[in-house]
Parts: C-alpha cells; structure tokens; sequence
C-alpha cells in the first residue's frame, strides 16, 4: 500500500524541495490562522458532550460530504497515487478505484442505520440492547487499533513530508502537527475537525483541479493525448497493468481490504453522528462519493502529467517512493509560488486528517471504555467531556511521540494494517448486528476479536513483515494483506458462535423487531 | 408497494444487499481482468487510451451511479413508505 515514504533528497538537482520556501510557510501560515479562527469559534458552541463529539448533530449533508471527502481523502492518496502513477503508469489506477468503491458500500449498507441506532461510536450501534461491556471493550479495541495504525503512518508521512517540502527537521514537523491538532481537537471539537475538513477538501480539490488542468492544457484539453505522449516517451506499457497485479489473489485481497475497510474505519462511521437524520446521512455519502471519485481522475492526470513532464528518473532522484511527483510537477508548471502552495495543501490535509483521527480515538476512550464499561454508563456531562477532553490530550501526545518512535521506519504497510483491521474487525460486527436477526452478544464478540488478532497474526507472518522487514527469506502466509482470509472468517465466526448461544440470548434476539424500527425511524 | 414494516426493512435489505453484489461484481470484475488478462487490459481501444484505464475510469463512474439509483430509489419509494408507515402508526 502507499503511503509517504520517507527517503532524504540525493544529491543536487534542480528543484527547490528541500529548501525553505516562504511561498509555502506563508500558504501554511494562512491556513493555520484561517483554521484556529474556525476552532475559536467553534469553541464557543461546544459545551456539552453531543456538541464535542457529534456537532451537535447541526452539520449538513452537503457540509458532511466535503468533510467525509476531506477526512478521507489523505496525504497517502495525494501524493501516493500521484507518484506511484508517475513512476509505473497504470498501477496506481487499481488504488483510486479500490479506495473509492468503498463508498456505495457504506451508503448502502452502513451510513443510514448507523445514525438511527447510535450515538457517538460505531459500538453504540454493535452494543445496542446486548450486554454492553465485552461489546464496548472489543469495539475501542478495534477503534483504537485502526486509529493508531492510520496516526503513525500520517505522523511519520508528516515528518519526513514536511522536511522535504519545508526544510524543517523532522520532529519538529511532527511536534506541530501533533501540537494544532490537539488544538483544533481540544478546543473546538467535532464542529471544528469537521470545518477544518471541509476548509482541506476545498483546498485540495482546487489544488489538483488546478495541477490536472495545467497539465491537460499542455496536451490540448486532451487526457488522451497526454497517456499517448506517456506511451510515447516511456513506452506502450505504461498503459497496461504491471507489478502490482503480479499475484492475482494480492490484487483481490487488497481489494476487499480497501472496499470493506472504508466502512469499518471508525473516524468514517464517526462523521454519520454528526448529522440530523438519515436522510441526510444518505446524501451525504453521495456528495463523499463524488468529490472522491473526481480527487482519483484527477490524481491520475496528475500522475501521468509528471510522469511525461518531470520524469519517472527526476522523482525518484528526490525521492525514492515517487511522493514528490505532484509537488514537483507543480514547481515544472507553475514556479515555486504553486509549489509553495500545492506544499500547504499536502501540510494541510495531513493535519486534518490526524484530528479526524484523534477525535475518533477519544470518543473509543471516553464514550466506549470510560463512560460505557468504567462508569457503567452513569457518568455526568461535565466529566463526560472532561475525560474527552483528557483523552484527545493522551492520544495527541501519543501520536507526536510514536511519529518520533518510527522516525525513518518502513511503515507504509501501516495504512493496509488499518484497513484490514476496520474490514475483519469492526466492518462484519457491524453488519451481523445492524441486520441479523440472531446475532447474539458473545458471537458478535468472537467475530471482533477473531478478526483483529487473525489480522494482526497475518499481517506479521506476511511477506510485507517477513521479507521486505525482517529480511527473512520466506514468509509463512502468502499474501500481503490478509483480507481475503480474516473478513469471511470473521463473519463465520460471529454466525458460528451465535447460533451457538442463541438459547442464552434469546432477548437480545427477540428485541430484533424494536431495533429494526429504529433503524428505520430513528430513536 | 410493502404495507408494514417488516416488508419494508426486507425490500431496503434486498435493495442494498443487491446492489452491494453489484458493486462487487464491477470492481473483482476490473481487478480479476487485470490480473488475468493483461495483454487485453493493455490493448488500445483508441489512441492514448488502453482498455485498462477506460475500464477503470468507468468503474469510477459506476460508484457515482450506483450512489445515485440508490439515493434516487430511496428518495423515491423507501421515504414516502416509511412516511405512510410513521402516519399509519400515528393514526
């Protein structure tokens, strides 16, 4: 999977990546004032626990779209597809699609009872009229797991992005994204993470809108007159599929990875609380599904447009992984003002998907384990945002000390680790919950857990961690990412296991009734 | 038309699961020709243009659709349903 590598500039070259440039830390500046005046704002209308963590469910379907589109759309899907389709051509195409079919996955089967059945976390929804303690523990579990793979990657991607473009060191880079995302976070809650998305979305999607047009108008408006000059220059296979479909089972297993993890990651499910009904829940979904889709046909421009005018050699000269192309391409068309800009818009994003992050971590911490498991769910409102509070201050801190702590790691296969852990872990719960009749507590138990370890387990026997870090000659399970195992698994286990105790759970089953209609109606 | 709830929530199940399966369908259709046949997903269908990435371009189109008929199917018949459904109850 792609993510931003961090590999230093060799050797001397053209461009000025590397060095400071006061067009970007001006563009960053702007950006940063423009989003603390947000959370300053933000501040004043988050005073209870609903308005923390859900926006007080004020948020707009429109407004909730762009701001799905920006939680999603990350530095690693910029910046990685841009340069993995600069550098192989055709490739980086079965990434933009994986990441986005996701989507009418979690419009159709997750996005409107999700609203309907819970609060603040997808637990709510899994927990709901079964024994909340083990569900509540397994489920912040998950959550925390996902969270914490995706921060690592985003920090250290952070890191070492950020020294590139800026010629900051790289803790210092990753002490300040860490420290404004507390802030946004802390002080402003689910109304400033949200607008602090919506403000990165806008940005992004005109930044690439403005790349990918730059670049088709050197080629006649034409995006195939562009992959004709790409063939011409680098040859007909540029256009075909190459290595990363080297094992099919790989390709289909990354696949489902990318199509169900999108609906099991919990800062996703976490933006459906924010709005006020289903139906708006619904449209929300298909605005994310539009923007996204249009950021992917433009990234693919992107790509092709460096490819052809920077060339696969000069990326790769600054850095190996090819996460430069879209930023040099931008220095190639429009000076060192655009890529000052394109620059921020990369700080940008990283930033604001970390706060997405975070506070999804804090409602597990707080909502899930304290208030759900510790308190028995008899916490007042003030300490139920206090301990919120307390939490995204912890996790904060964790993410800048494990950016630090993974400082020149490989940690690419991070971001495939989340996915595979929101598929097998959070994704099928979820479902048997929401629409099973008889999906009883302790199997709905059993598939969490089966699915979080099988993955981890897999993970760590695969040839991502065996060969490509351990150095070992062959790894004991064949695939890269687990998917294909762990999410059918985890799926038989929880029908297994409840049918196994359906004779103790026979209230749990039969208030199925009531929880349909909720799910339809709302609470 | 479904006349209470039950059917109703069996018809949204249907409609969803189904169109999951398609979904599904388009994208492993895309990935298993790629991984298969990639000489076919390498041929030019016009100049500049492989049938690879005109398939891919289309399973991003296919997204945008299928979000679409769903939003556009429950717009239409799922609300006005359960709308008769929340009168018939409230009566």
């Amino acid at each position: 999977m792609i993510a931003v590598i961090q590999t230093p500039p060799v050797g001397p070259s053209a461009t000025s990546i590397g060095t400071t440039n006061p067009v970007a830390i001006g563009f960053f500046l702007l950006f940063i004032s423009i989003t603390l005046g947000i959370t300053y704002w933000a501040a004043r209308k988050t005073k209870t626990t609903e308005q923390f963590f859900a926006a007080g469910r004020s948020i707009s379907a429109g407004q909730n779209g762009w701001a799905l589109a920006g939680d999603y759309m990350s530095a690693a899907s910029f910046l990685g597809i841009a340069g993995l389709v600069s550098t192989t051509g055709f490739d980086g195409l079965i990434y933009s699609t994986g990441w986005l079919v996701g989507w009418p996955v979690v419009l159709f089967l997750i996005a409107e009872p999700l609203r309907n059945l819970g609060r603040y976390t997808f637990a709510d929804v899994v927990a709901l009229h079964r024994r909340q303690k083990p569900i509540r523990v397994a489920a912040a579990i998950g959550t925390l797991a996902t969270v914490i793979f995706y921060l690592i990657a985003q920090m250290v991607g952070a890191g070492s992005l950020i020294k590139l473009m800026f010629g900051l060191t790289y803790e210092t880079a990753v002490v300040v994204v860490g420290a404004v995302m507390i802030l946004y976070v802390l002080v402003g809650g689910m109304i400033a993470t949200t607008w602090v998305q919506i403000v990165k979305a806008v940005l992004l999607l005109s930044g690439a809108f403005l790349l990918a047009m730059l670049v088709l108008s050197r080629f006649g408006m034409s995006p195939t007159a562009l992959f004709a000059a790409a063939a011409d220059k680098y040859g007909a296979g540029v256009l075909a599929p190459g290595k990363q479909v080297a094992n099919p089972w790989d390709a289909v297993s990354l696949g489902m990875a990318l199509m169900f993890g999108t609906a099991g990651l919990p800062h996703i499910l976490m933006r459906f609380f924010t709005v006020p009904d289903s139906q708006a829940a619904r449209k929300s979904v298909v605005y994310a599904t539009g923007l996204i889709g249009s950021f992917y046909l433009l990234t693919f421009i992107i790509g092709f447009g460096a490819m052809v005018l920077v060339g696969p050699d000069a990326i790769r000269a600054v850095d190996k992984g090819g996460n430069m192309a879209a930023p040099l391409l931008a220095e190639v068309l429009g000076g060192t003002p655009f890529l000052g800009f394109i620059a921020a818009v990369a700080f940008a994003t990283i930033l604001a998907v970390v706060a997405g992050l975070t506070l999804s971590g804090a409602a597990a911490l707080s909502h899930d384990l304290w208030v759900n498991v510790v308190r028995n769910g008899h916490a007042g409102g003030e300490e139920q945002l206090r301990i919120a509070r307390g939490a995204t201050v912890v996790l904060g801190i964790m993410a800048i000390v494990l950016g630090i702590t993974f400082k020149g790691q490989n940690v690419a296969f991070m971001v495939s680790l989340a996915f595979a852990i929101a598929a097998s872990g959070n994704f099928p719960a979820l479902c048997l919950a929401v629409f099973w009749r008889r999906a009883t507590t302790a199997g709905l138990l059993a598939s969490m857990v089966v699915g979080t370890l099988t993955t981890l387990t897999l993970i760590y026997l695969s040839p991502t961690i065996q060969i490509d870090i351990l150095k070992h000659a062959s790894a004991w399970f064949p695939l890269k990412n687990p998917a294909l195992v762990t999410i059918p698994l985890s799926f038989l286990v929880g029908v297994v296991v409840s049918l196994l105790t359906s004779k103790r759970a026979i209230d749990e089953i039969s208030r199925f009734e009531e929880r349909e209609r909720q799910m339809m109606w709302g609470a | 038309m479904p006349n209470s709830m039950r059917a109703l929530a069996r018809l949204r199940w249907r409609v969803a699961i189904s169109l999951t399966a398609v979904m599904m369908a388009v994208y492993f259709g895309f990935i298993l020709l790629l991984a298969f046949n990639k000489p076919l997903a390498g041929s030019l269908v016009a100049p500049g243009l492989s049938l690879g990435i005109l398939l891919g371009a289309l399973v991003i189109v296919a997204t945008w659709i299928l979000t679409l008929g769903y939003t556009r199917w429950a717009n239409r018949r799922y609300d006005p349903a359960l709308e008769r459904l929340k009168r018939e109850a409230g009566r």
